[in-house]
């Protein structure tokens, strides 16, 4: 079986990692080169930032961060938020990003997924859903980082995504992002199944079982994860008492939110999927 | 001290390949002009995107012949990812592309149908994969600090076929296919996956083979 990637993203808002839940509510968590740095060394196998807010102000501010970042670290980076034209794309590729994602500007326009395919080649161009389920249970995509409903069902668009060039698929459920509280299963499983292109699972993480779950279940290609990773960090650097400090982590500390969540390193969350024999990279 | 050429063809992303060589020491200039060429102690051709695409602006701006001319002198070449395919004599890719035919061979699409366990074949491969030596003896070669079956970074949905068995210095398996995932041919050293991009160990690929051709 292939290898499955665990991918650490970065929420970034002006010069900070941030999270949230629902990707809104965001809390600074520490400074995005650091955070990167450190989730290199300890086996990430790519990194994928996304500016925050970038689609509310129409601009991507993530290109010092990445061209800082690009010169140290030596795995994948993805690069999204606010990418809108073939120029926005360039930018951010000569700054030092493997590849874009875009979400926002692929439903107002989807000829521009076809557009960016052609000039940058399908494996650079990942397409980023944002689902949220319905009362009715059906699953809509959404932008601006889930403020905006598009009326477009996920699994229609996923595909339509594959066919005008994409060559990767990031899927969010919105409803479970930053909560901890696992995977939507059922809604990755729908999107993989409807493309063969690779496709990325997000949203839900709160321990190593829920990374196993939706491997599993759901067939995906790669994982991405933020809270438990940052969690992870922030404790190890509370203890050794250094920079993370400087976040805003006493909602942490408090412990009386984010109880789903198990704070891991990727050196842990890697070594016990290993463990359960799911393919990983181990370095 | 003697620098090594980055060929430049509007395609793919240049930063990282220099990036990882300046990180080995390397002094490095990128560029489009087949002028830059004769004067260069090594060169690289990396990429990501259309075989097609890539040819016409090699062919549009000279580079082709610079590139051929520079590799039949001996001199130190090395491919990446759509630098390897470039190698070849014809892709299947949209009907059918002329390479720069330097090695006999063609470059073939994954065909994307469920593999013999009925997992979906994701095409392009995004993955770590391993790469492990098909009968060649690694030391001597840019993988001599590396173990059998290292993990290196891969995204391409197209493979080489050469038609020189002796050529293959690696190989690797995406689902039910085993193909060649590097080359190394008198001075032509070119890879399939992205040595800039697999972290440490893909480092030193880069350190190696610089080495071995007296660049550091």
């Amino acid at each position: 079986m292939q290898k499955v990637r665990i991918i650490s993203r970065l929420d970034i808002k002006g010069p900070n990692v941030v999270k949230g839940i629902h990707l809104e509510g965001l809390r600074i968590m520490g400074k995005p080169e650091e955070f990167a740095r450190h989730y290199y060394e300890d086996g990430a196998d790519e990194l994928f930032f996304q500016d925050t807010v970038a689609s509310l102000y129409d601009r991507n501010s993530l290109h010092d961060i990445i061209s800082r970042t690009a010169k140290k670290i030596f795995i994948p980076l993805t690069v999204g938020g606010g990418l809108r034209s073939i120029d926005d794309i360039r930018a951010v590729l000569r700054a030092g990003a493997d590849k874009v994602s875009i979400n926002t500007a692929a439903i107002k326009d989807p000829s521009f997924i076809h557009e960016a395919a052609l000039h940058f080649g399908s494996s650079t161009i990942v397409v980023a859903i944002e689902a949220i389920k319905q009362r009715d249970g059906k699953y809509l995509a959404y932008m601006d980082n889930g403020r905006e409903e598009t009326g477009l069902e996920v699994v229609e668009w996923a595909k339509k995504v594959e066919q005008l060039g994409a060559g990767e698929i990031v899927i969010t459920s919105v409803d479970r992002e930053g909560t901890g509280e696992g995977f939507d299963v059922e809604l990755t499983r729908m999107v993989s199944e409807a493309v063969t292109i690779p496709v990325i699972a997000h949203g839900g993480a709160g321990s190593t079982a829920d990374i196993k779950e939706v491997i599993e279940g759901a067939k995906v290609d790669a994982v991405a994860i933020a809270s438990i990773l940052h969690y992870g960090t922030i404790r190890e650097q509370s203890l050794q008492g250094s920079y993370a400090s400087e976040g805003n982590t006493t909602f942490m500390k408090s412990g009386r939110d984010y109880t789903k969540i198990t704070p891991l390193t990727l050196r842990e969350i890697k070594s016990e999927l290993s463990r359960q024999g799911i393919p990983i990279r181990i370095n | 001290m003697s620098k090594v050429v980055i060929v430049d063809y509007q395609l793919g992303n240049l930063f990282s390949v220099k990036q990882a060589l300046e990180n080995i020491g390397l002094v490095v200039e990128v560029s489009s002009d087949p002028a830059s060429l004769p004067g260069a102690a090594a060169v690289v051709l990396p990429g990501v995107g259309a075989f097609g695409d890539a040819m016409k602006n090699l062919n549009d701006t000279g580079m082709s012949d610079a590139l051929r001319g520079y590799i039949a002198e001996g001199k130190p070449f090395m491919g990446v990812c759509l630098g390897l395919q470039l190698l070849f004599t014809e892709s299947e890719e949209f009907g059918s592309s002329k390479g720069l035919n330097v090695l006999p061979g063609t470059v073939k699409r994954f065909a994307n149908h469920e593999d013999s366990k009925g997992n979906i074949v994701r095409v392009p491969q995004i993955a770590w994969n391993e790469i492990y030596p098909d009968g060649r003896d690694w030391s001597v070669t840019p993988f001599q600090s590396l173990n059998p079956n290292e993990h290196m970074y891969f995204v391409h949905s197209f493979f080489v076929e050469p038609q020189e068995s002796g050529v293959t210095l690696s190989k690797t398996q995406y689902h039910d296919k085993e193909y060649t995932s590097s080359v190394l041919k008198e001075n032509i050293f070119a890879c399939q996956f992205h040595p800039e991009k697999s972290g440490n160990k893909g480092l030193s690929i880069y350190k190696n083979w610089a080495s071995l051709n007296n660049l550091i």
